[in-house]
Formats: structure tokens, C-alpha cells, sequence
């Protein structure tokens, strides 16, 4: 986690009116909860507000939609119930915390949420957080009990993902061509809402999103997003939600299709899966976030013996792989996928995952050159 | 013992020449004869508790502290003992002179003693005197179901023989049966090889009580001149035995100090004082390892309670200098206890064979229906009439006819014939109220409970177990727990391990009580358990009488008086646990108040002081709610226990206040539901209002000092029997003086 403790100073005059509604909009809904939480302390009434259930329990697979969506379930937060009084306190404090970001109108980070948070309750030796991935918790618990985005809430994430291609838009104002971002790339950052970034023009025809900023480094060397009229992102991994997002906004207001080129694993499959159908953790967010739409590429289990690869791509499956290889396959939207149940059990009978780096025992540039072109033509991909 | 050894050898091989003949039966015939039952005890003292000198010492304490106050009970009277042993010099060592080595040798070697017991029992009529005192297996108490503390007629006849033995020096008796005539004074020997007394001194004298007892220390003197030590009019009638013995004098876990303590804790209605040797003279008192029992599991008691200065703990004992007195608690007897038939159910085949001859010697012509009438207990005419159908014969068969055949018919009818239990007016428990204020008087706890069963039987002969608890306060809380033991009033202090009760500790599950405890051991926490066993025959393992039988019957009871002490203490625990989850729970939530004030009154503008008085408010009710919540099992903890529960409050500033109380006569022989356990207090009983108070949030907190209940001591200065004077006055005056260096039961002296 980077430590990033100052806050990012978020020029004002390009927002438009829109924003300022929605922070007029989460100054209330804060304002609403403590408010609560006061009127029944005045009354002798135990002071609690619900929090809605993010767990695999509260998440519905939404078929027809291919999105998934969290339920209707929500937990009590109780002052009064040992387990829950840290956290009920922690909540408030978040709340104060983010009342002062959106009067200074400035945005933090998590890490500095964190701290900004963080003292020693008077007279004790306790501090109201120990670590960040408490205070991470209790930030995701305020975006859905306020109905509201991480943004809005004037928190960002640390930026993870990358991008060039063929498109120019304005980020905060500033003009960024897409084409001449060198060899690093385009930074994509935590907020892509409309209020930040607004699309200019766009040449590219789809858009192919990578695991790995290594890849993406291939891709962007070879300027395969020339040739192709596309753009090439990447997200580092697990994609966080502003890369998603903005892929997200691609697809929907430039009509892009998402190609996506991960690894031959269950992580891979795990990627590609959230950013089709949005995360269990997430899934409050889905609707912004999945692209029902989104094509998986690669690499295939069949890719071993199709591309005659050596041996030495293998890695063999350990049983973590496989259990969760199993359990992904046991997913509902993949459960009642021929495609992706073929792919899952080929790749368990080969008992080997492999990377896209791996490509390069052909070639260096076979990915670029050979691989995604071939495969783009032949249309051969997962959905 | 060694000729038989050496006739039952194999013979040698042939081979050996001339085989030389050793004994022949001629000459074994010879050797052959009665052994004495006093020279048997004389070669295997150690059978009788003379092991050692420091135990000879406790158990001629014990034997002629025993008789003293069966006697004063049989006689209803209010037993007033006095215990007095004075070292004796050695002459050697008198010779010497040297203090510093006379005080070195002491330590290392038994010393010289005078042991006298004085008592206002009855006293002995003359004729009696040698066979009492001078012969082994002679006593009132065998032959009969009675319960008593003394059963074999072995022990002060023992002692005076080990002082015999060890020292060459009679034992002196000095006893006035009637108030209206002079006391005789006798001095006997035993022959070992008689079982015979041989009296050297016998004459009549005024010197009962004995003067000589007054004058031994600071505080003899000063009791005397209040005419609170052997005043006579008290021992207007009484016995005193004087026994000179080599012994050790030391304090401590199998002392005499230790078992005095205990009996007035078994005994409160006897007024005891106790003289020890003069300071100097006695050994130093170093725990030194004893023979048997050093390294059982019983806790020393003493670590937790440090040099802090004790006020007197209790009004109860008083210290003087060279004397303690430990008062009457209850100017009442116990009840007189009946002696009964022995119960058809406990009767084995040979003890009803002669019992029958017997019969037929008595009286030729007595029925069989009579015979079962009068020497059973609980066989009536009905009864009687149904057995003698059941074996074939008539109700009025005489016993003469009854062959051997017909006797084994009628020992098998009457281990199935359904009769009641045995009567049990032969017992006298000593009462939850008691034990609980001898635990009280004893041990610094916060929490006692007691439970006294029903009676029951083993073998035909009825008993009832008692057990007490004391657990908390100032008890050390890493140790197992302390086993007291007592056996018709009498502590024993030895053979823990072998002893039933114990083994009733170690198999009861003290970890339901929510107490530690090892596999196979006693629980480990700050515990005292005290049981109690009345019989009118307790099966002692040995003569020396230190460890219960284990008799399946009797363990049982005993399991089952812990376990109801035990679920008292469990719920008490348990409840003692929730309240401290609630403090913590209080903690919690205050801690974050202040928090949540803040940032609602940053985000509402609301006070923040305001929502932090009500949120701590809410909190305050909150936790306050917890102590009525319920229980583990479902079941509203009572506020208040029932009254054999006593709780102290272990803070200094309580008001001096806590009860005993008298749980109720005869409750539910089941005993094990928790109903049982909290029945309703008997109507009527002289307990004091029992406050049951339970510190809240901080019963962690040991160290408090809690006041003894004062309702054990009866106030009355009125004897309520026999129409004597009463010298008696409670020294409260003296009460506030510190504890002297004489060291208390439980505690250490802090040296």
C-alpha cells in the first residue's frame, strides 16, 4: 500500500454542478446517520443503524442481466453489543472524517483516511484503529450504507493500471492524448467519473485490457494499439475500480467491445470473471462496474499444444490452484457455460497453468504479432 | 512369629549330612502362647498413631481429647477441656545448662512432655479407673451403635503405655465422679504382658482441678484470676489424665494446634483451652516433613496472607500469652444421640449365628419372632411374623430350634426383605449453621456454602455426610485445594489419600463449578472443603483412626454433599464471571462514547456533551440490566442465595455483617435438582438475617478483611443445663488484642 498520506488536490473549477449535487448529496446522507444516532441517545433509545450485508450470502447472480447484485440483507450496527461497539465508533469517525474532505473539497486516500482517523481514545492505551485494512472495511461498510460511491465520498484508492490507444480525453481539464503517452503509459487514476474525465476523440475500434503491466509493456513497445485502432490497458492484477470503471464507461458510451488477455490460472479466470460480472465484495458496485459484454481471449488451456509451446511454460497446478479452479467452476455463470466448463477442465487435465509472458518462448513479439492478431480474426474467445 | 517362618521352610536336600534337626514340634509347643493385645500394640504402636514423637504427641492429645468430650456429652454437660503439655528437662540436658545447646538438641530430638487433659465430665467411678486406662480394648463405646468419638476403648490406654514405654513414667489420673466428695488420685502403670493396670499411687485428694494447671503461663494466671480456667465450680465433677511421653512439639499441618483448631471448629459448643509448652522451649516451628502426608495434595495455607497486620479475625478465639482459648460458640449440646439395634441389612451370617446363641443362652425359650423384634432395629411384630413365614418355620419357633440351615434362610430373607432404613436419632450432624461458622471462625474466604445430607446406610450401621466450602479471598489460588476431614466430630490430620472423602473430592467434577482441576487430583483454586462423616461406626482404615473406608455408600453420599456445594459455588462463579463481562462490557462501551459524541456533535452540531450523558447513562442501564439476565442454563440467577450460602464481601470498609445460616432439616433425598438447593429457609431458626451481598464488578479483589459473624457466639451467659453456675464470660474485652504468635489454623503467623 502506498502511503499516501497528503491529499491530492482536485481542481474545482472544471467540475460541474453535478458534483457539487452529489456532495451536497453525501453531506445529507451523513448528516442523516449521525442524526440518528443522536436523537435516539437523547431519547434512551439504543443508538444503531443497518448495514447492508456484503457477503457471498447477500449476493445474487442477476442471470439475466449477467451481473451480480447485492441483495436485500442488511446487519444491525448496535453501540450497545460488545462486538459491534468498536465499529460502530469507527463508523462515526469515518463519517466526521469525510464530512471535513467534502468541506475542504479535497479527495483522500485510503491509507490517509486512515490516519486521519486514527488517535488514542482518551485515557486508554486503545487506538480507535490498528491497522489500514480496518479502517478499509469500515469505509466500504459507509459506501453502502450512505448509497454512496467510493468517490463521492471523496476517496480514492492507490492508482493501479494503465493505459494508451487511440483516444483523447480531458482528465481534470487537462487534454491527454492516449497516443503519445511514451513508454509508461497513461495512469489511470481511482476517480473516472464523467465529472473527471469527458471522452474527445476516439479512434480506436475495441478495446484489449491485459493482466499485467509487463504485458501491457509488450503490447506498448510493439505499438500494437497503432496497428489494431484499439487501446491496451491493464490493471495490475486484480483491476481496481477505477480501471474498471473506465472500461465500463468504453464500453458503454464509446461502444467498445473489452478483449481481455489474462493467464492460463484460476486468478486469471478469477479477473476476467470480475470484470464481467463484478466482485462478491463489490457487488453493490456491479452495475457501474460489469461488463456482461466483456471476451476472454487468452491464454487457453488449448494454447500448449495450438502454439506447440515448450514444456518449460508449464507451472504445475498446486492445490490451491485446483481448488480453486473447482470452486470457480461452480460459479453460476460459468456453471452454465459449455465454453468455460471445456476450458476449466482442460486446463485441470493438463495440470499446468501458464502466463501470457510465457508466449515468449516463440517469439518476443509473438504476442503482439502473432497470437491476439490470429485471434482477433478468428474471433476465437470466451464470452 | 519367626519360629512358624522358620517350620515352614522346605526341608533340605537329603543329600546334606547330618541334617541337623532345628525345632521339633515338642519344642515349638513350648514357645507357644497367648500373645497380649497390649504387647501386639506396644511391638506396632505405629497402628495407633505413635509413629513418631511429633505424632505421638498429637494423638495422645487427641485420644484424651476425645474421651473428655464424649463423656461431657454423655453427660450433658457443656464440655469445658483443658489441654496443658509443659516440656520436661531431661536431666541430662538440664545438666548441661547451656541454653543455646539445650534449645539445639531440642530441635533435633524429641524432648520430654506432660500431657494433661482436664475435662468436667462426669468423672470415672474408682473401680474403673485401671480397666479405662490401664487395659487395651476395654471401653463403653464398642459394643454398642451409638455415635461417638471414641469406638475401640484403644487410645488413652495406648498413650498412657507410650508414655510408659518412653518415658518409665505412670500416668496420673485424677477424677471426681461425685461433687460431694473428695477427687481420687491414681497413678498407673500398664503390664504389657497382662493387659493389666498396676496402680502404684492411689489416695484421695483436694487438688481438682488441679492447681498446678493455673500457674503455667502469663495467661493461665490471668484467666485463672478471673476465674475463667478450671474454676471449680465448673469441674465440680471431672476427670484429668496426666501422660508423660517423649514427643515433639511443633506447629503446623499435623500439629496439635491444628487439630484443636479443628475440633472447635467440629465442636462449638466445647470450650477448649489450650497451654502450649513455653515459648523457648519447643522446638522452633519449621515445617519440617512429616511421615505420611507431607506430600499429598494438600495446599499449605498460609502464602497469601502476608505480614499485614489482622485484627483479630475472630471474636471467637482468644489468645493470651502461653494460652489460647477456643470459647463455646453454642450453649447447646448436640442432640443426645440414641443407641440402636443394628439393622437387619447390615448383618453378616456369622455376627446372626451368634447373636442367635447368644439369645439362647439369655433366654431358653425366646422366639425367633421375639428375637428379631428386639435385637434388630426397624423389625416390627409384622415384619418379624413375615420373615419367620418366609424361612418355614412359626412365629413361635425358639430360637433354639432355628438350625444352622434355618439361620442361613433367614440371613438371606433379610438381606432382601423390604424394611425401613435404620432410625437415625443415633446421629448428631453438626448442622450447616455450625459448619458454616467454624469455616467462617477458620478460613478467610468470600464464599461458603454448606449441605448436609440425609442420612443413609452402609452395612446395616446409618451415617450422614456434611460437607462445607469456603472458596476465595485470601486462599492461594494456585494450589489444590484443602481437604478438612472430620469423622464424628474428630479432625483427621493424617492418610489423607487414603481417606474416602478424599478420594470423593478428587472424583467429583469440580470443573462443572467452573474450577480447575487436574485428572485424578483435588481442584486446583482458593478452596477449603471440609467433610464431615457421622456414624455410629465409622470404618476408620486402621486403629489409629486417620482415613474413612471406602465404602461405595459412603463415597456416594459424599459426592453428592460436594456436588451440591459445588453447583452453589458454581452458580456464585458464574455469576461472579458475568458480572465481571459486564464490567468489561461497561468498559467498552464508555470507552467509545466520548469518541462518538465527538464526531456526531462534528457532524450534527448536536452537544456532544449531552449525547455523552446519555449514551453513559444508556451504558450504566445497560450493564445494570446484565446482572438479571440469565443464567447459562436458561434460568434467572437469583439474586440471593438460600441461607447455607454465605458470601462475604471482601471489602475493608463493609459494616461488620455476614451470617451463618441453617439450611433446612430433611430436604429432598434426591438432592440434586437445583430446587434442592435453594429451599426455602426453615421457619423459626435463630439464624441472623443473612446478607447476601455480592460485591459488584471487583470481586476479583482479594485481601479484604470480612468480619465474622457474631450469631455463632451465643450471647447467653445463662448454662442451659444441669443447673450449674456458669463461670463462663466471653473475654470480648480482651478481643481486640492482636493475634499473638501462636498460629492460626489457616494463616501464617508472617514470620
Amino acid at each position: 500500500m502506498a502511503k499516501k498520506t497528503t491529499t491530492k488536490s482536485a481542481p474545482t473549477s472544471p467540475r460541474p454542478n453535478a458534483w457539487a449535487q452529489r456532495d451536497a448529496k453525501t453531506a445529507r446522507s451523513l448528516r442523516d446517520l449521525a442524526d440518528g444516532v443522536v436523537k435516539s441517545s437523547l431519547a434512551g433509545r439504543e443508538p444503531k443503524f443497518d448495514v447492508p450485508t456484503r457477503a457471498a450470502s447477500n449476493t445474487k447472480w442477476n442471470k439475466s442481466r449477467g451481473i451480480l447484485q447485492m441483495g436485500p440483507a442488511s446487519n444491525t450496527r448496535e453501540l450497545f453489543s460488545l462486538g459491534q461497539a468498536r465499529s460502530f465508533m469507527q463508523t462515526l469517525l469515518h463519517a466526521q472524517s469525510i464530512q471535513k474532505l467534502l468541506q475542504q473539497g479535497k479527495t483522500s486516500s485510503l491509507r490517509g483516511m486512515y490516519y486521519e482517523s486514527k488517535h488514542t481514545i482518551a485515557g486508554t492505551k486503545e487506538s480507535t484503529f490498528d491497522e489500514q485494512a480496518e479502517s478499509d472495511k469500515i469505509l466500504e461498510d459507509l459506501e453502502v450504507t450512505l448509497g454512496s460511491l467510493r468517490e463521492e465520498l471523496h476517496i480514492f484508492a492507490d492508482v493501479r493500471g494503465g493505459l494508451v490507444g487511440n483516444i483523447t480525453f480531458i482528465d481534470a481539464g487537462d487534454e491527454i492524448n492516449a497516443r503519445r503517452m511514451g513508454s509508461g503509459g497513461y495512469q489511470i487514476p481511482s476517480i473516472v467519473e464523467p465529472e473527471i474525465i469527458q471522452f474527445a476523440k476516439c479512434d480506436a475500434e475495441f478495446v484489449l485490457h491485459v493482466e499485467k503491466g509487463t504485458v501491457w509493456r509488450r503490447f506498448n513497445e510493439d505499438r500494437f494499439w497503432e496497428k489494431h485502432k484499439c487501446i491496451v490497458t491493464h490493471g495490475g492484477g486484480q483491476p481496481p475500480r477505477g480501471v474498471r470503471r473506465l472500461l465500463r464507461r468504453f464500453h458503454d458510451e464509446l461502444g467498445l467491445p473489452i478483449i481481455c488477455l489474462l493467464d492460463c490460472d484460476p486468478w486469471g479466470h478469477y479477473i476476467y470473471s470480475v470484470i464481467k460480472q463484478g466482485s462478491i465484495s463489490l457487488a453493490f458496485e456491479s452495475e457501474r462496474l460489469a461488463i456482461p459484454e466483456a471476451k476472454f481471449l487468452g491464454i487457453r488451456a488449448k494454447d500448449y499444444v495450438q502454439c506447440e509451446l515448450p514444456e518449460d511454460v508449464q507451472i504445475a497446478l498446486n492445490e490451491r490452484d485446483i481448488a480453486r479452479a473447482k470452486q470457480i467452476r461452480e460459479y453460476p455463470w460459468f456453471r452454465d457455460h459449455r465454453g468455460w466448463q471445456r476450458e476449466i477442465k482442460q486446463m485441470l487435465d493438463n495440470g499446468f497453468k501458464m502466463e501470457v509472458e510465457s508466449l515468449i518462448k516463440k517469439d518476443i513479439s509473438y504476442v503482439t504479432e502473432t497470437y491476439v492478431p490470429e485471434r482477433l480474426a478468428a474471433k476465437d474467445w470466451l464470452e | 512369629m519367626s519360629e512358624a517362618a522358620t517350620m515352614e521352610r522346605p526341608a533340605r536336600p537329603k543329600r546334606q549330612p547330618k541334617p541337623r534337626a532345628r525345632a521339633t514340634a515338642e519344642s515349638l509347643s513350648r514357645q507357644q502362647r497367648d500373645i497380649s493385645v497390649s504387647e501386639f500394640f506396644a511391638k506396632n504402636r505405629h497402628l495407633l498413631g505413635f509413629d513418631n514423637p511429633r505424632k505421638a504427641l498429637l494423638t495422645t492429645v487427641k485420644e484424651a481429647v476425645d474421651n473428655a468430650l464424649d463423656a461431657c456429652e454423655e453427660a450433658g454437660t457443656l464440655p469445658n477441656i483443658v489441654v496443658a503439655i509443659e516440656e520436661l528437662h531431661a536431666p541430662a540436658l538440664r545438666a548441661n545448662g547451656d541454653a543455646q545447646a539445650s534449645k539445639r538438641s531440642a530441635a533435633a530430638a524429641p524432648s520430654r512432655y506432660r500431657v494433661t487433659i482436664a475435662d468436667n465430665g462426669p468423672g470415672i467411678v474408682r473401680k474403673q479407673v485401671e480397666h479405662i486406662f490401664g487395659r487395651l480394648l476395654y471401653g463403653s463405646k464398642f459394643h454398642r451403635l451409638k455415635m461417638s468419638r471414641g469406638q475401640q476403648g484403644i487410645g488413652i490406654s495406648a498413650a498412657g503405655m507410650y508414655g510408659l514405654l518412653t518415658t518409665g513414667r505412670p500416668m496420673v489420673i485424677h477424677t471426681r465422679p461425685d461433687a460431694r466428695k473428695r477427687a481420687h488420685h491414681i497413678e498407673l502403670a500398664m503390664n504389657t504382658k497382662t493387659n493389666r493396670a498396676e496402680v502404684t499411687v492411689d489416695r484421695e485428694t483436694d487438688d481438682f482441678p488441679i492447681a498446678r494447671l493455673r500457674d503455667l503461663s502469663p495467661g493461665t494466671r490471668e484467666l485463672a484470676g478471673r476465674d475463667e480456667l478450671l474454676a471449680p465450680e465448673v469441674f465440680s465433677t471431672g476427670t484429668s489424665v496426666s501422660i508423660e511421653l517423649e514427643g515433639k512439639y511443633q506447629r503446623g499441618r499435623g500439629s496439635v494446634d491444628e487439630f484443636l483448631e479443628l475440633t472447635a471448629i467440629a465442636n462449638p459448643h466445647a470450650r477448649i483451652t489450650f497451654v502450649p509448652p513455653a515459648k523457648g522451649a519447643s522446638a522452633p516451628d519449621e515445617e519440617e516433613p512429616l511421615l505420611n502426608d507431607t506430600k499429598e495434595a494438600s495446599a499449605p495455607e498460609s502464602d497469601t496472607q502476608t505480614a499485614e497486620s489482622e485484627p483479630p479475625a475472630s471474636i471467637t478465639t482468644l489468645e493470651l500469652p502461653g494460652v489460647t482459648v477456643f470459647p463455646c460458640g453454642i450453649d447447646e449440646l448436640p442432640p443426645e444421640t440414641k443407641e440402636i439395634q443394628p439393622h437387619p441389612r447390615g448383618i453378616e451370617l456369622g455376627m446372626l449365628l451368634q447373636m442367635l446363641k447368644d439369645a439362647r443362652q439369655a433366654r431358653e425359650n425366646t422366639s425367633l419372632y421375639a428375637f428379631l423384634q428386639e435385637q434388630f432395629s426397624r423389625v416390627s411384630a409384622a415384619s418379624a411374623a413375615a420373615l419367620c413365614k418366609a424361612i418355614g418355620v412359626t412365629s413361635r419357633s425358639r430360637v433354639a430350634d432355628i438350625d444352622h440351615a434355618a439361620a442361613e434362610r433367614l440371613f438371606h430373607e433379610l438381606q432382601t426383605f423390604k424394611l425401613p432404613p435404620p432410625p437415625t436419632n443415633c446421629l448428631a450432624p453438626i448442622g450447616v449453621r455450625q459448619l458454616l461458622a467454624g469455616l467462617l471462625k477458620g478460613v478467610k474466604a468470600e464464599f461458603y456454602a454448606a449441605s448436609s445430607r440425609d442420612p443413609a446406610v452402609y452395612r446395616g450401621r446409618p451415617f450422614q455426610i456434611e460437607a462445607a466450602i469456603a472458596y476465595g479471598g485470601d486462599l492461594p489460588r494456585d494450589e489444590p485445594a484443602r481437604v478438612i476431614r472430620f469423622a464424628n466430630r474428630v479432625p483427621l490430620q493424617y492418610q489423607q489419600s487414603a481417606c474416602s472423602s478424599f478420594k470423593a473430592v478428587v472424583d467429583t467434577k469440580w470443573r462443572n463449578y467452573d474450577l480447575q482441576q487436574p485428572k485424578g487430583s483435588a481442584p486446583i483454586g482458593p478452596l477449603v472443603i471440609m467433610i464431615h462423616v457421622a456414624s455410629v461406626w465409622v470404618p476408620f482404615t486402621s486403629e489409629s483412626k486417620e482415613a474413612i473406608a471406602d465404602y461405595d455408600e459412603i463415597r456416594k453420599e459424599m459426592k453428592l454433599a460436594l456436588q451440591e456445594c459445588g453447583r452453589k459455588l458454581g452458580t456464585y462463579l458464574r455469576k461472579r464471571a458475568k458480572m465481571k463481562r459486564e464490567g468489561e462490557r461497561r468498559d467498552v462501551f464508555e470507552r467509545y462514547i466520548g469518541e462518538i459524541s465527538r464526531s456526531c456533535e462534528a457532524l450534527t452540531g448536536a452537544a456532544a456533551k449531552e449525547v455523552y450523558e446519555a449514551l453513559q447513562r444508556q451504558a450504566k442501564r445497560r450493564t445494570a440490566m446484565a446482572d438479571q439476565v440469565l443464567d447459562d442454563e436458561g434460568k434467572v440467577v437469583k439474586e440471593e442465595f438460600d441461607e447455607s450460602v454465605l458470601i462475604v464481601e471482601p471489602t475493608s470498609s463493609a459494616q461488620p455483617e455476614a451470617a451463618a445460616a441453617e439450611s433446612v432439616p430433611g430436604r429432598s433425598r434426591a438432592g440434586g435438582t437445583a430446587e434442592s438447593d435453594r429451599a426455602p429457609a426453615a421457619k423459626g431458626q435463630p439464624a441472623a438475617p443473612a446478607p447476601n451481598r455480592m460485591k459488584k464488578g471487583s470481586t476479583e479483589k482479594p485481601g479484604g478483611k470480612a468480619e465474622r459473624p457474631r450469631d455463632a457466639q451465643a450471647s447467653s451467659a445463662t448454662p442451659k443445663r444441669a443447673g450449674k453456675p456458669n463461670p463462663r464470660t466471653h473475654g470480648r474485652s480482651s478481643d481486640s488484642k492482636p493475634r499473638g504468635d501462636s498460629e492460626g489454623l489457616f494463616e501464617d503467623s508472617g514470620r
